[in-house]
């Protein structure tokens, strides 16, 4: 188990250099750069900026440069955009927002998904069932994108009841639009697969087997039923919590949350390279590092699987 | 030296006048209009995206540069119509050859640590906006100044002490031009021009800008800063005028989704937010006194390229005239864009100071008339219906609403002229690369003074300006404008200039910006007639609901 977590780690690094490396050549090769403006500057103006940034410097050791410092001290460079910021500040103020919000969206999602996934499941063609995947159609049919206004448009200016976006440092009545918004679809998600897989695990021998022996049905379907269920509901769940955590541009631009969703996004209009590499870092690494939880946890739900 | 004064006299005798009413928050009416005023004295409105910097040297935008005048006061100010008063200055002297300008600033101006404002931090300011050290992008602005030794300085080749700005005594700021620069005063209202504490910035680095850290001696001071969610400003004490200052509490809401924050106005979160396009008529039906057009000073036009690079047919100036000819403006400005802004047939913007727009041939006949004789050129120069078919590319960069005016005026060009349009749109960077290299037929661009002079919009057709992307290149046009940056009046040379443009049509301009934003009625004071649309939240305040 150790060994393979060793092993695991070992891979990673040389997985997010390249991604460094690609990303690193694809920002470069994209046109534009972070101080074309509409307006050209002077030559002389932009020779000064460039100097400053380190710009001027050949393209391989802005990179080795680039990649120097994160590794040794930490640190991501200045914001190009954000003349006042550097990218750490960026990182630690966005990132805590979209950790939240992302963080109660996975939970909303996960037991309400779960929840309605095995409801359908367990009472397969009754009102329930039709129920739990009209919800969860009718919510997969509606994208945040569609979703966030819509909120805003009743709980804000119709009812009046919770203000239409802005986060003052995580209250609660910040933190509900965003979480709702965000979750309904990964929710519904959720709630699909969790259905067709506990179809498929109550058709299963061992369950028959279980009922045969009389046991009561709660205790089959939470002691018998549910872990191996889950085992599809989490291959889905890895890349949905890291989806989630690292936040969504249309989270953050509906509801003025300040996360990192949108620093991401604008960065890449405003070619702030800097901003971009942070961020595409912290997105792979948090994604190499879920991706790992995931094939652990398959281990302790499926004694089959051994590392 | 001294023959010219212009003490702005007018203007001191308000402020005064003013100050002998004032009894700072116990004030329940206004002291000039007798107003009821509310208990409430906060305004807060919607900004677009975040501020890439708070520090005056280094402000880049338009939303930034709002915040830089309520935080910092440079040597003029504007007024609600966009003339020059007093800031920090109380007023200024300007040399007979009109090179030197000496602005004599007030005694009693503060910063917000309580130390005093003298002509030494606009010289410390000034050296460092123009110091390749700071690499400011408003380096340019510096260079526009014409300040002596400024090109030199940004170079490298000379040290920013060198700089054309000296501090005589405490309150009297000397400045050496290298030309005479007529609107040189109008150009010290802008935030780069600003004065920066010294002391702060070099205890604090890059980091003074921090609330807790900054220091300004606007009428306001930084109280608090969230990146993408807010910015909150409260008013100065210390500030020379802050009996004045009516309004206690400013906050700017970051909110990226216009549509958003329109629901947000209207859910009465705030107080001013922009009105998203095309919905300008239906607002100001439901909300006459909330929904507000002014005027803009932008240019949208469209570049034809004239390069070498570019098709054939535009090298045709007839061909250019019968596209100049057929854009139906007034359904581009009544029907696409439908916010109040004017159709253009020349460059400059109507309501630039002291311009007047010259009465063009064009701008005279109705559409009927326009069409034809564009149906009459396009046949003259072998092309169109009965000619040459004729096909271009429009590129414009990725907006909706770009695309609905290139889609009415791409029908337009067919409709009239059996001209074939092909649209294509860019992403914004790539799109100012291609445009800049001229990789393109005809393609959509905007323009905004950098100062409300009419020289503003039109050097940027000289043959050396960056912004030409259509490579018009003409010794007459060029030796106008240099002409008229020295001419008593130059007005005459201006309009000289616009005809230049609509013969040989280069551009084509198509509207004259304006700007459409929905305000909170009770919010009063806000300079409407103002066309850069430079507010100051002192000069704002919020009356009692009746």
């Amino acid at each position: 188990m150790l060994n393979y977590v060793l092993r695991r780690v070992a891979v990673a690094i040389p997985t997010l250099l390249l991604l460094i490396v690609i990303s690193f050549a694809l920002m470069y090769a994209a046109p534009g750069g972070p101080f074309n403006s509409e307006r050209p500057l002077p030559a002389q103006v932009m020779a000064n900026i460039e100097a400053r940034y380190g710009l001027d410097q050949p393209y391989w050791k802005q990179m080795f440069d680039y990649v120097w410092n994160v590794v040794v001290h930490f640190d991501f460079g200045p914001s190009f955009q954000y003349r006042d910021r550097t990218v750490n500040d960026v990182i630690a103020q966005g990132f805590p927002v979209t950790l939240t919000y992302g963080f109660w969206s996975f939970i909303v999602a996960l037991v309400v998904g779960v929840s309605l996934g095995a409801a359908a499941a367990i009472r397969h063609n009754s009102w329930l069932d039709y129920l739990a995947v009209g919800i969860s159609i009718g919510a997969q049919v509606l994208p945040n994108f569609v979703m966030a206004p819509i909120l805003v448009l009743v709980f804000t200016l119709w009812l009046g009841w919770l203000p239409g976006g802005g986060w003052q440092g995580g209250q609660i009545e910040y933190v509900i639009l965003p979480v709702i918004a965000l979750s309904t679809s990964y929710m519904a998600s959720i709630a699909r697969i969790t259905r067709s897989s506990m179809l498929e695990v109550l058709n299963a021998g061992f369950i028959r087997t279980a009922r045969a022996k009389g046991l009561p049905t709660s205790r089959i379907i939470l002691r018998h039923a549910l872990k191996p269920t889950m085992l599809p509901v989490l291959s889905y769940l890895g890349p949905a919590f890291v989806g989630m955590i690292t936040g969504s541009v249309i989270i953050d631009v509906f509801f003025s949350t300040g996360g990192i969703g949108q620093f991401f996004v604008n960065s890449a209009f405003n070619r702030d390279y800097s901003v971009i590499m942070g961020i595409t870092i912290l997105v792979g690494v948090l994604t190499v590092l879920f991706n790992l939880v995931v094939d652990l946890l398959y281990a302790w739900i499926d004694p089959k699987i051994r590392y | 030296m001294t023959l010219k004064t212009r003490l702005l006299a007018g203007a001191a005798l308000i402020a005064i006048a003013g100050a002998a009413h004032a009894e700072s928050h116990a004030m329940m009416e206004h002291p000039e209009t007798g107003e009821k005023l509310a208990a409430d004295q906060t305004f807060t409105y919607r900004v677009l995206d975040e501020f890439p910097s708070i520090d005056p040297n280094l402000i880049e935008d338009v939303e930034g540069s709002a915040i830089g005048r309520n935080l910092f006061e440079g040597l003029m100010n504007q007024d609600e119509k966009g003339e020059v008063v007093p800031g920090v200055a109380t007023g200024y002297e300007v040399s007979e050859d009109g090179m030197t300008y000496t602005f004599t600033l007030r005694d009693d101006a503060k910063w917000s640590n309580g130390e005093p404002v003298t002509a030494k931090d606009f010289v410390y300011s000034w050296q460092r906006a123009a110091d390749p050290a700071t690499a400011s992008e408003y380096q340019w602005y510096m260079g526009l100044m014409k300040i002596a030794n400024v090109d030199e300085v940004i170079a490298g080749d000379k040290e920013p002490s060198e700089l054309g700005v000296k501090a005589v005594d405490d309150h009297t700021l000397e400045v050496t031009l290298s030309q005479p620069l007529p609107y040189f005063p109008q150009m010290v209202t802008h935030t780069t021009t600003f004065p920066v504490p010294q002391s702060v910035i070099e205890e604090h680095g890059d980091a003074w800008t921090q609330p807790g850290n900054m220091v300004s001696n606007g009428a306001y001071v930084l109280e608090d800063r969230v990146p993408q969610e807010y910015i909150t400003l409260k008013k100065n004490p210390e500030y020379w005028d802050a009996e004045n200052v009516i309004i206690e509490e400013v906050k700017a809401l970051i909110i990226n989704d216009e549509n958003q924050a329109l629901t947000r106005y209207l859910a009465g979160e705030f107080d001013q937010t922009d009105v998203p396009a095309g919905q300008f008529p239906r607002l100001a039906e439901e909300y006459p006194a909330q929904a507000i057009s002014v005027p803009n000073l932008c240019t949208y036009y469209y570049n034809l390229n004239v390069s070498d690079s570019g098709p054939e047919a535009l090298k045709d100036p007839k061909v250019r005239e019968a596209l100049y000819l057929a854009i139906d403006r007034d359904v581009v400005v009544d029907n696409v864009v439908a916010g109040g802004q004017k159709p253009a047939y020349t460059l400059t913007h109507w309501a630039t100071a002291g311009f007047e727009v010259p009465a063009v041939e064009a701008a005279q006949m109705t559409q009927q008339e326009r069409n034809a004789k564009a149906q009459e050129l396009l046949a003259e120069a072998g092309y169109g219906k009965d000619g040459e078919p004729l096909s271009f590319d429009l590129l414009y960069n990725t907006s909706e609403s770009h695309k609905q005016v290139a889609t009415a005026i791409g029908q337009m060009w067919k409709q009239t002229l059996g001209v074939e349009i092909s649209m294509a749109n860019m992403e914004w960077q790539t799109f100012l690369e291609e445009r800049h290299n001229k990789n393109y037929e005809i393609a959509r661009a905007g323009w905004c003074a950098d100062y409300n002079e009419a020289s503003s919009f039109l050097d940027i057709m000289d043959s050396g300006s960056s912004y030409n992307d259509s490579g018009f290149n003409n010794a007459d046009y060029d030796g106008l404008l240099a002409e008229a940056k020295t001419a008593e009046d130059p007005l005459p040379l201006y309009t000289q200039a616009e005809e230049i443009l609509t013969q040989e049509f280069p551009i084509l301009p198509i509207y004259h910006y304006a700007t459409v934003f929905m305000m909170d009625d009770a919010i009063k004071g806000y300079p409407l007639e103002n066309a850069q649309d430079n507010w100051y939240a002192k000069d704002l305040y919020r009356v009692a609901a009746e």
